[in-house]
């Protein structure tokens, strides 16, 4: 008898383990010292003898730590959906675009003066949040109706990364020309942040991604198929360019919503898919979308502990701290694994 | 050509089709004017050179990229309800599959996706289904493998077998043999000639190998340069030279499959002895630029075989016992 091979439940029980512990890590450092038994009683709905801290951990680090989990899921299930179409080990989410387009929308908003159109004048939050994702679906449209005249995936990742070039090299222009001033609160956006969101629009992104998320996993067998190439694809019986709509939407529903609250926050969603294939040896998207869920979310809660510094007052920018803990993730994957598996 | 009197149905049937590409105005016609028939249940070898749209062809045979011109019926005396065509064909591509850390078993169980929904959940027919599939390509060893621990000819079975899975009536394989050893291009062509025979299957096969298509093939598909292609059984077509006019041999007789060899030396050897060690001697020599010949000759070479034990005995009093000791001292005696 042959049977299909054993699933490891070990990875799960892994997986699970690390992204709670790194939820309660996160929850407990911070610039204010709280003890880590109050923390606990606040969590649990107790509350704390002391109101501050109650408010603390309440408005700012379970918000925070909720965003880290929603903005690492989303960029990664967006990162592996776009490795596995493009069957390109390098891709990730913003690959077509997308937060390059966010950036040239909310570079605008910010600089928008030396254009001469004054877009706004002091712009708020919401406004960063719509003019980013107008920017990212702007990309997306045209991607998409590209996408209709080009015959293969390649073509349309090299459009994608064009387009993408094309948007950064407006946004640098309008830098140029802006004022210091101006530069700074888009350069500061630049950097991402995950720490100013409140509960509602905590509910916001998390309902839009629940959306993104929900589209990959209905997506889970054509990404499968597309691991074979669209030749493969296609016979298995996909319709080939639904199915790219279809991953091609979710990808930018997922990284348009989490750019346009959190900013461009670059490399997990490059590096989590890696990462999770060398704990999970499957293609099977039905169970690489769920476990990448719980590696992005683990590794953004980390990269947010890093970012606070542990033990001093200062907060880096996330971005930097993605990328810095990142690099060097993938290296050591190349190096141990010897290949990549898209 | 005629079907000499076999009532078999064709599994696809073109009627004046034309394939290649278009891009923007220009048309770049690689085939035109196919009235072809592929026979349900044999194996058929699609043979031509290289670049000459063999896998165009595949392709557009298999619905994955439209015709330029002409149409394409799929069991066209069937009075069935239409299948989707992921149901009705499976195929087998020179894509690269560059996965290497994707399990054997779930690279075959691929072959199901026609049959499931977005939830892809395995029933156990599916499961049923993908064993058979394993069984038919005697793979059960290579289950638990990834993919980058089998050899190409290992791979190749697993693509097979996942072609299988598919449950589809027809199979197409394009180069299911290019980077094979010998040994495994003569069990692959087994394979699907059994696989033709056994499950009933209608397969074509695009394939550079003119002797082992030769003697597997029930029919034969044979690229002209006239961007038409002949179809006709291996013998015939031999017979009609048409291979020689395609393939255009230089120095390889297609009747007799054997490359023809020069006689450079001026020594006819008169050979006695029966069996493979007769051939293989007489392979020898000719190789080495003798005439084997019976009037009149030089030599006298008799092969004799004892319990496998063979001895040549040259003009009654030399004695050697292998052939590269024979062609030795014919060689020296020949520079006298």
């Amino acid at each position: 008898m042959i049977k299909p091979p054993v699933k490891i439940f070990t990875s799960w029980i892994v997986l699970l383990l690390l992204l709670t512990l790194l939820f309660i890590l996160n929850l407990s450092l911070g610039s204010v010292r709280i003890p880590f038994s109050e923390i606990v009683s606040i969590v649990m709905g107790r509350g704390s003898h002391n109101e501050v801290w109650t408010n603390i951990v309440w408005d700012f680090r379970i918000t925070k730590a909720l965003t880290c989990i929603l903005a690492g899921s989303a960029l990664s299930v967006g990162g592996l959906q776009m490795q596995t179409l493009f069957r390109n080990a390098l891709a990730g989410p913003d690959v077509l675009g997308l937060s390059s387009g966010a950036s040239l929308a909310v570079s605008l908003v910010f600089m928008g003066q030396v254009t001469g159109i004054q877009f706004l004048n002091s712009p708020s939050a919401w406004s960063v949040v719509i003019a980013s994702s107008i920017g990212a679906f702007t990309i997306f449209f045209l991607i998409w109706s590209l996408s209709q005249k080009l015959r293969d995936n390649t073509s349309l990742l090299i459009v994608g990364i064009m387009i993408g070039a094309a948007a950064s090299s407006i946004v640098s222009v309008l830098q140029f020309l802006s004022k210091a001033e101006d530069q700074q609160s888009f350069l500061l956006w630049t950097f991402g942040s995950l720490g100013g969101l409140n509960w509602t629009e905590i509910q916001i992104l998390a309902g839009i991604l629940i959306i993104g998320g929900g589209i990959g996993i209905i997506s889970s067998k054509a990404l499968n198929a597309w691991t074979l190439g669209d030749n493969y694809t296609q016979s298995l019986g996909i319709n080939i360019k639904q199915s790219r709509f279809l991953i091609i939407f979710s990808t930018s529903i997922l990284t348009g919503a989490v750019t346009a609250f959190c900013g461009p926050i670059a490399f997990v969603g490059l590096a989590v898919p890696h990462l999770t294939k060398l704990l999970i040896k499957t293609h099977n998207h039905r169970i690489l979308i769920p476990a990448v869920v719980m590696m992005g979310a683990s590794l953004l809660l980390f990269c947010d502990i890093i970012a606070q510094l542990p033990g001093s007052k200062y907060v880096l920018p996330i971005n930097a701290i993605t990328a810095l803990v990142g690099a060097p993730v993938v290296i050591w994957i190349i190096l141990r694994a010897k290949r990549l598996s898209v | 050509m005629e079907n000499s009197g076999n009532t078999t149905r064709s599994a696809i049937e073109t009627n004046q089709l034309s394939t290649g590409y278009r891009t923007n105005h220009v048309e770049n016609i690689l085939f035109n004017n196919l009235n072809l028939s592929l026979q349900t249940g044999k194996l058929t070898c699609f043979m031509g050179p290289n670049g000459i749209g063999k896998s165009t062809l595949i392709r557009t045979l298999a619905g994955l990229q439209k015709p330029l011109a002409g149409e394409i019926h799929y069991f066209p005396e069937e009075k069935k309800k239409e299948a989707p065509l992921s149901q009705k064909i499976a195929l087998v591509l020179t894509d690269r599959i560059s996965m290497p850390n994707m399990g054997v078993y779930e690279l075959i169980s691929f072959g199901r996706y026609p049959y499931l929904d977005w939830n892809i959940k395995l029933s156990k027919a599916d499961t049923m289904i993908i064993q058979q599939a394993i069984q038919q390509v005697h793979i059960e060893h290579l289950v638990d493998k990834r993919l980058y621990e089998l050899s190409d000819g290992q791979l190749q079975m697993v693509m097979i077998a996942r072609a299988l899975a598919q449950d589809t009536p027809i199979i197409l394989l394009d180069e299911p043999t290019a980077h094979l050893d010998l040994n495994n291009r003569v069990q692959m062509m087994n394979l699907l000639r059994k696989l033709s025979r056994i499950l009933n299957k209608t397969i074509l096969v695009a394939t550079h190998e003119l002797d082992l298509a030769l003697q597997t093939a029930d029919e034969i598909w044979l690229t002209r340069r006239d961007k038409n292609i002949i179809t006709g059984i291996p013998e015939d077509l031999i017979l009609q030279d048409v291979f020689d006019e395609i393939f255009q041999f230089k120095g390889f007789d297609l009747k007799t499959g054997r490359v023809d060899h020069e006689v450079h030396r001026n020594i006819s050897i008169k050979l006695i002895g029966n069996g493979h060690e007769f051939l293989w001697t007489k392979n020898a020599l000719e190789r080495n630029g003798y005439c084997i010949s019976t009037d009149q000759p030089d030599f006298v070479l008799t092969i004799s075989n004892q319990k496998n034990t063979y001895a040549w005995q040259l003009n009654e009093h030399q004695s050697f016992s292998s052939l590269q000791d024979v062609l030795a001292y014919l060689g020296s005696e020949s520079k006298k």
